[in-house]
């Protein structure tokens, strides 16, 4: 390159870079707009939200509103990230809260009261916060150890049944499962345990646990499409581990996704080993459209929303009269007998727990 | 050159005030830039978390450095920073010698290609690295072997990572150093090993001091690569302070680890600051090309090779794994896909991705350009303690976390008159601080090299000072100006740990999408993260060649 050549390239560059400056900052200020948009509503949600599309452009013709949705990162991170902008929310209704963190974000104020219509229709057991209407329950699921059908039976070995079975020296370095402070499902596992074995006596049992070569990931798409070997992302990444922590929803996934779709399940559930885990929406605090959002609340709540979830999110609904469809009654019924914690109690114990779990666990 | 100066404007004091004055106007829009776009918002996340119910928790302090795995993070985060310090040391030493004493072929290509990996991002590094060691990596396939999630990929990455930095500071200064000193010692009866103890190693230790000590700023703050080759067990403070906001929520843990780590750069960056003012005590340097020649001798070319393969391991090898695995579906199908709107992990095509990095890194170019240009034209003016101690504070956003500027920047920057959380601007402004140290430390040393005698004689002959600028400095620092350009350019392009919490999620910057495409089991997700590195490796290799074109000798250290 010359030396005329190289200054003139020099200083193009350099006076391209100062005038795009203001010109683009100005493209900036005109997309920070959009959100005030009173026909726009926008949801924040975290990386697992779909919806069909015929479903949610339904909405938006009956409701004349313009969905716009932020996926923010895995639940925990979506949920932290909506508390730290509260007083400047980036949408108007937040998708994704579920039980094991519900307190944080009430208590931190990240939602206003709304009663969503339909919101009788919501089976009691998911119902809390019934005197203040800050959050609606919307789907709920359990998380459950999977096991891989081939494995146990080409080792002629039964599936595990229980949390204690999981600690047995048979089932050494076959289970993988998440990090209890970054994946929900980590944490649910976590809880639990807790639920089981009572404040005294879950440590011991994580004890028994790592002893038995528990492996640890760091999130579910990790655990599940990776180490498994029984899902189909697994096989194919040659995951080791047959028995993992994840859905009770997770085999009717394996037959919906695969071509041809087999006559059953490769996976199961260990029902002896679920958590209930319930997802909540709610109005955000200082949302800039809450008309538009209270709308997509009730949307949220419609036989409609309530019936396509299911086969996209690999949830339950929580309305009565929304049916639940074959694919998941036949591969994966909800847990007979799930573990459960009071609010309260998580709320009160959960930090102190996930500290305690890293402790012993991780280092 | 800094005694002529000094002559000069003792003998005028009304040109001395009058320097005086230019000084504080040329640093009065960078301060004012450092205040509120990094002082402001870093206090303002550290004050949420131990700013509580209307008082200061610093009791907070202890109880957090009392919990055993906090300790442990601080002991890892130190350990692996001495330990990637000493084995890029290690590694690259002989490398900066080659590259100082040897004349080869292909020595201005090869200089280049070491330096592509510190211009890439982390989170690309960290790619590159798991497929390289992880499962189904090369090592995996040819000999069962995994390194991910244990210590040694984090070391061997931080190696490629820093290989550059050694053999630019130490390398650059080796080949300006007399060989004939050296063979004068040994004529005077000196063994080879004595003459170069006494000689060489002497002019050379501040400069491997200044490098090691970068390097260990670089591994001591951490983040890309830890967080995606360390898995859940490894985490250094960096890592610690994004997930205990992000993640577990505590605050006040996270800004008691921000307050460590500052205090903890701050140190190293005094005794760097120390280091260098030695280093730039008088030695006798002459012109590069004169001091390397073609290796000689069985034992220079087994060095020389020794040093190409090591290059070619650690270096290229990586870089080379990342491109094939783009490659490995027929068809590009990784490459077209990334155009694919199919509404999964973003709400737009990743390649939308490439367009926002573009603008973004072309945005904070321009303004770190101006702050960073009027910086150094200040910090050029006779440096009093005041404005040395300005020196060190443009270098301090290196090595804050990342993480706190962005969660600092959502929290701090969301009211009028400057509400600018939902604005474009937010994330060009947070690359610009890693880039502003770039362009000072490129800036600084062909601005301190203008013979203050001519703006002298420019300003006595009556032309303004902007005319003195226009006429005297810029023609001479345009080369500079353009390196320091591209440097802020790369890493802006690479940033990513404050990105990842302002980036929106409708607009990702290509290294966001990288990571969180890396967060997405499945074969294509996986397939497309590499695509996207390999694009943005391509992008940061060219700006670098580009620069490698018009480098000077001059340039400053990086």
């Amino acid at each position: 390159m010359s030396t005329t050549t190289s200054k003139r390239f020099a200083a193009t560059a350099v006076g391209l870079s100062l005038v795009a400056l203001p010109v683009l900052s100005a493209c900036g200020s005109s997309d920070a707009g959009a959100s005030g948009d009173p026909k726009t509503v926008t949801l924040v949600t975290h990386d697992s939200w779909v919806v069909s599309k015929s479903v949610l452009k339904d909405f938006e013709k009956r409701s004349g509103y313009t969905v716009r949705v932020l996926k923010d990162g895995d639940a925990g991170q979506a949920v932290n990230k909506a508390i730290l902008t509260k007083d400047n929310p980036q949408g108007d209704v937040f998708f994704g809260v579920d039980n094991t963190l519900l307190s944080r974000a009430l208590d931190n104020g990240l939602f206003q009261s709304y009663e969503a219509k339909g919101s009788d229709g919501i089976d009691r057991q998911y119902r809390v916060d019934q005197d203040k209407h800050r959050v609606t329950p919307i789907d709920s699921g359990d998380i459950c150890v999977n096991y891989d059908k081939a494995y146990f039976s080409k080792h002629k070995l039964a599936p595990p049944t229980s949390f204690d079975d999981l600690a047995d020296p048979a089932y050494k370095n076959l289970l993988v499962t998440e990090n209890a402070s970054t994946s929900s499902p980590g944490l649910g596992f976590l809880l639990g345990t807790a639920a089981k074995y009572g404040d005294d006596q879950w440590q011991g049992y994580w004890k028994k646990l790592k002893a038995n070569g528990v492996k640890v990931v760091d999130g579910w798409e990790q655990a599940y499409n990776d180490e498994f070997s029984g899902s189909a992302g697994g096989k194919k990444a040659k995951g080791d581990r047959p028995l993992v922590v994840s859905y009770a929803s997770s085999p009717p996934a394996e037959v919906v996704y695969a071509d041809p779709k087999p006559g059953t399940a490769p996976t199961g559930v260990v029902d002896g080993t679920c958590f209930r885990q319930v997802e909540y929406a709610g109005l955000l605090s200082n949302a800039s459209n809450s008309k538009g959002g209270k709308a997509l609340l009730d949307f949220l709540l419609t036989k409609e929303f309530q019936e396509d979830m299911p086969l996209n999110m690999f949830v339950y609904p929580v309305t009565d009269t929304a049916k639940v469809p074959e694919e998941f009654t036949k591969f994966g019924p909800q847990a007979k007998d799930p573990e459960t914690l009071a609010p309260a109690k998580i709320a009160a114990d959960r930090d102190q727990w996930v500290k305690s779990w890293t402790s012993l666990v991780l280092k | 050159m800094d005694l002529a100066r000094t002559e000069v404007a003792g003998r005028n004091p009304r040109a001395a005030r009058r320097q005086g004055a230019t000084r504080l106007g040329l640093m009065a829009l960078p301060v004012a830039f450092f205040a509120v776009f990094f002082a402001y918002p870093v206090v303002a996340i550290v004050a949420r978390g131990l700013h509580v119910d209307g008082g200061w928790r610093f009791g907070r302090l202890w109880d957090v450095l009392a919990q055993p795995d906090i300790r442990h993070v601080l002991w890892f985060t130190t350990w692996q920073a001495l330990a990637s310090t000493a084995l890029t040391l290690l590694v690259a030493l002989p490398g900066a010698y080659v590259f100082a004493r040897f004349e080869f072929r292909g020595k201005q290509l090869l200089r280049a290609v070491v330096t592509v990996p510190f211009v890439l991002p982390t989170v690309v590094v960290g790619t590159a690295f798991l497929a390289l060691l992880g499962r189904g990596g090369l090592l995996d396939e040819l000999w069962g072997v995994r390194l991910d999630t244990t210590v040694w990929a984090i070391l061997l990455a931080h190696v490629f990572f820093n290989y550059a930095v050694v053999v630019r500071t130490v390398g650059g200064l080796w080949s300006q150093l007399d060989p004939r000193q050296e063979e004068a010692a040994r004529m005077l009866g000196a063994s080879r090993l004595a003459a170069w103890r006494r000689v060489t190693l002497p002019a050379l230790a501040p400069a491997v001091a200044a490098a090691a000590l970068m390097v260990f700023l670089f591994t001591f703050t951490s983040f890309g690569v830890v967080q995606i080759l360390g898995g859940p067990t490894f985490s250094t403070l960096e890592v610690e302070i994004y997930r205990q906001t992000s993640e577990i929520f505590d605050l006040g843990t996270a800004a008691v680890l921000t307050i460590i780590q500052f205090v903890a750069v701050g140190a190293i960056l005094a005794v760097h600051a120390a280091t260098v003012r030695r280093r730039e005590t008088a030695l006798r340097l002459v012109s590069a090309e004169t001091t390397a020649r073609r290796p000689r001798g069985a034992g220079q070319r087994a060095l020389l090779a020794g040093v190409l393969a090591s290059i070619a391991v650690l270096l290229v090898l990586p870089l080379a794994v990342l491109v094939q695995r783009s490659l490995d579906a027929p068809g590009f199908r990784y490459y077209r896909s990334l155009a694919d709107d199919d509404g999964g992990t973003f709400l737009v095509a990743p390649i939308a991705a490439i367009g926002n990095s573009l603008e973004y890194a072309l945005a904070a170019t321009a303004i770190a350009l101006l702050i960073g240009g009027l910086a150094a034209a200040a910090l050029t003016r006779r440096a009093g303690r005041l404005v040395r101690g300005f020196d060190a504070l443009l270098m301090l956003p290196l090595g804050v976390s990342a993480v706190t500027v962005g969660f600092g920047f959502l929290i701090a920057l969301d009211e009028p008159p400057l509400d600018l959380r939902s604005s474009w601007i937010l994330v060009p402004l947070a690359q610009a601080l890693v880039g502003v140290p770039f362009v000072v430390r490129t800036m600084l040393p062909v601005l301190r090299a203008v013979d203050g005698r001519l703006r002298e004689a420019a300003a006595v002959l009556g032309a303004s000072p902007w005319r003195v600028w226009r006429e005297v400095d810029l023609p001479m620092v345009r080369r500079a100006l353009l390196i320091a350009a591209g440097f802020a350019f790369a890493v802006s392009l690479g940033e990513f740990g404050a990105t990842v919490f302002i980036a929106r999620p409708d607009n990702p910057t290509l290294p966001v999408a990288v990571a969180r495409l890396l967060g997405r089991a499945g074969d294509l997700n996986y397939g497309q993260a590499m695509a996207l590195s390999t694009i943005l490796m391509a992008v940061c290799a060219a700006a670098l060649l580009l620069l490698e074109r018009v480098r000077t000798d001059r340039t400053g250290e990086f």
